[in-house]
């Protein structure tokens, strides 16, 4: 009885949004309010228990303060009571940088939360330049140093340069370089249109696996 | 008489001496073919790992004479100290001569011994390693070609932003999509009808959700002007955040801040197709006449272009995502892909800074292609004719662009 309640609730819910296709409707916006609903409730419970209370208030000990007696001594209980320095502290960092940030709602002091908006801005650049230049960068020209001496390597190299030049913004599009650039056009395009081909089958599995749900587990149908 | 006594005796001695001798022998055979019918790996080396943050050390070693006679693998035991017990640390395969240990102390001094064992679990020890600490770098000399490549480019784009601040002006080539943004802007300030920019679902930690932001600032400087109505919503609460302060921003440098308001930028949800409903709901209903989908998408991309389509809306997207743009470029009016996308702000203000940027990136553009031009003419060269000035030419090349694995 009850999994023919969820299947049903499933189902209509499953209906409700594929109406879309059809038009605008009521049972539509019903479902997007639910799911938009049940979805940011479902984040910030997840949001909670995934990171601010196992990376801050464990970590700094404010759960055990208030009383858990299941949870390890955090980096506060450490420092005052045992006089040790653990680097755990440094969540006190992090804490701070969220309580400005929630100072938006103080409109008086809303230019607080500025802060540490350019610092998440700033060092997840600094940080992952690195990472990007080694990935996107130096590990794609490491692999494209090839001999011209097959099809595939000549294919590899000339799709390359040619768009690379491309996206080359400092010179006018003319004459050769112009030509180089369209053979890049004609490599990108026939490159979207492999991955539009194969992200359109995997989007079919998709709809198959509703249309499965909907006339098999739902209405028994399809065995 | 004597004689024969004297003989018998020691011939009766040195019996007894042989037997005791083979006895013992045959003994050490058998407890030798029990043990270890294995020679040893030989020479174990241990060393502090370099170029790294400390907590790691590589142990080498030659690898046993009896490699091809059935050993299966290598185990490698550690200890603290030369006369206490050791205990395994790890495992390497046949043919391997070197582990790396990432479980250490730094302030530990450690010893290490390599086992050889076959199939029958025969183990044959080698000699004890010297003693070795691990402890961490400052640099890592394996990307020292990282950073002399990295700081040509920083190097070109510090020279270029000097120069345009000094005056000078650049040449940048047309980009279709952002010479459409203005017109897109005029077209739903004349209908009355607001404009709907999407900063992508990822959060302000992707560079492309921050190119998003930045080209959302300069549209709402425009949309200030205009006095259109801007529709803001977003997936992460942070870039709600950054959008918000971006179009207040602008709003306040347009001369526009009495027109701002809060209610431009919005949340909605961390969920994908949640998020994606909302958008949705938001175009049916409110009938945007241009949408801009700028940053990182996913699957959602071909639902909100597609329902942007179905209303009419003028749409110009831009990502970096190579699984989406091919959705956007049969979907959208005009789509900035990749890279376009990362020069767009600097093509919208025109600010030195961002111009300098971009012609600092092109030079690296220009390493690029020179890089692979010259590597692929040298392996060419090599692979026709087996010279090693080619050879030793192409290997270097692949050198300045290798990534060492640490």
């Amino acid at each position: 009885m009850d999994s023919f309640f969820s299947h049903t609730l499933a189902a209509i819910l499953t209906i409700g949004i594929i109406s879309f296709l059809y038009k605008d409707n009521p049972l539509y916006k019903f479902c997007e309010s639910l799911f938009i609903g049940v979805s940011a409730g479902y984040w910030f419970v997840q949001q909670y228990y995934a990171n601010l209370l196992p990376k801050l208030f464990d970590n700094l000990g404010i759960t055990r303060m208030l009383g858990a007696e299941n949870v390890p001594e955090g980096a506060l209980q450490k420092l005052f009571l045992h006089g040790e320095w653990s680097e755990d502290l440094l969540y006190l960092i992090a804490g701070i940088l969220g309580v400005m940030m929630l100072l938006r709602l103080v409109s008086r002091i809303g230019w607080i939360s500025r802060w540490p908006m350019a610092f998440i801005v700033g060092s997840i650049s600094g940080l992952y330049f690195i990472t990007y230049f080694q990935s996107n960068a130096m590990r794609q020209m490491q692999n494209t140093i090839l001999p011209l001496n097959s099809f595939n390597n000549l294919v590899l190299i000339v799709g390359t340069v040619t768009g690379i030049i491309y996206f080359y913004f400092s010179k006018e599009h003319k004459g050769l370089f112009g030509a180089a650039a369209r053979v890049g056009v004609y490599f990108l395009m026939v490159t979207f249109g492999a991955s539009f081909g194969y992200t359109v089958m995997s989007r079919m599995s998709l709809l198959i696996g509703r249309v499965d749900f909907l006339f098999g587990t739902w209405l028994g149908l399809v065995k | 008489m004597k004689t024969f006594s004297y003989s018998f005796i020691f011939y009766c001695l040195l019996g007894l001496i042989l037997l005791a001798t083979t006895d013992g022998l045959a003994q050490v055979e058998s407890s030798d073919s029990l043990l270890s019918p294995l020679l040893p790996p030989s020479e174990v080396i241990a060393e502090d790992h370099p170029g790294d943050a400390g907590g790691a050390i590589i142990v080498r070693w030659k690898l046993s004479p009896d490699e091809d006679k059935g050993i299966t693998g290598y185990e490698i035991l550690r200890s603290a100290s030369p006369t206490a017990e050791f205990s395994s640390v790890g495992f390497a395969a046949t043919g391997a001569n070197r582990y790396v240990d990432a479980n250490t102390e730094d302030s530990l001094t450690y010893y290490y011994k390599v086992v050889a064992i076959d199939a029958d679990r025969n183990a044959s020890e080698s000699e004890i390693s010297p003693p070795v600490r691990s402890s961490p770098q400052w640099f890592n000399f394996h990307l020292l070609n990282l950073l002399i490549i990295g700081g040509l480019i920083c190097g070109a784009v510090i020279y270029f932003i000097a120069h345009a601040k000094k005056g000078k002006k650049f040449f940048l080539r047309k980009i279709a999509g952002l010479e459409a943004v203005d017109e897109a802007i005029g077209r739903a300030t004349e209908m009355g009808r607001p404009i709907l920019f999407i900063p992508g679902i990822l959060d302000m930690d992707d560079v492309q959700t921050i190119a998003g932001i930045t080209i959302l600032g300069r549209v709402a400087k425009t949309i200030a002007q205009y006095e259109t109505k801007l529709n803001v919503p977003t997936s992460r609460s942070i870039v709600m955040s950054t959008a918000m302060e971006t179009v207040k921003e602008a709003y306040i440098s347009a001369g526009r801040a009495d027109a701002y308001s809060d209610d431009f930028v919005h949340y909605v949800t961390d969920e994908q197709f949640g998020y994606v409903a909302a958008v949705d709901g938001i175009m049916v209903r409110e009938k945007p006449a241009t949408c801009f989908y700028i940053g990182a998408f996913f699957a959602e991309s071909l639902i909100m272009a597609e329902t942007g389509n179905s209303i009419g809306a003028i749409q110009i997207a831009g990502t970096a995502m190579p699984a989406q743009l091919p959705f956007f470029v049969a979907a959208c009016d005009y789509t900035l892909i990749g890279e376009e996308l990362f020069a767009a702000s600097a093509y919208l203000s025109g600010e030195p800074k961002q111009l300098g940027s971009l012609k600092g990136q092109d030079v690296g553009k220009i390493i690029a292609m020179l890089a692979i031009v010259i590597g692929a003419l040298l392996e060419t060269f090599f692979a026709i004719s087996g010279s090693s000035f080619f050879g030793s030419l192409a290997e270097l090349v692949h050198k300045l662009f290798s990534i060492v694995a640490s």
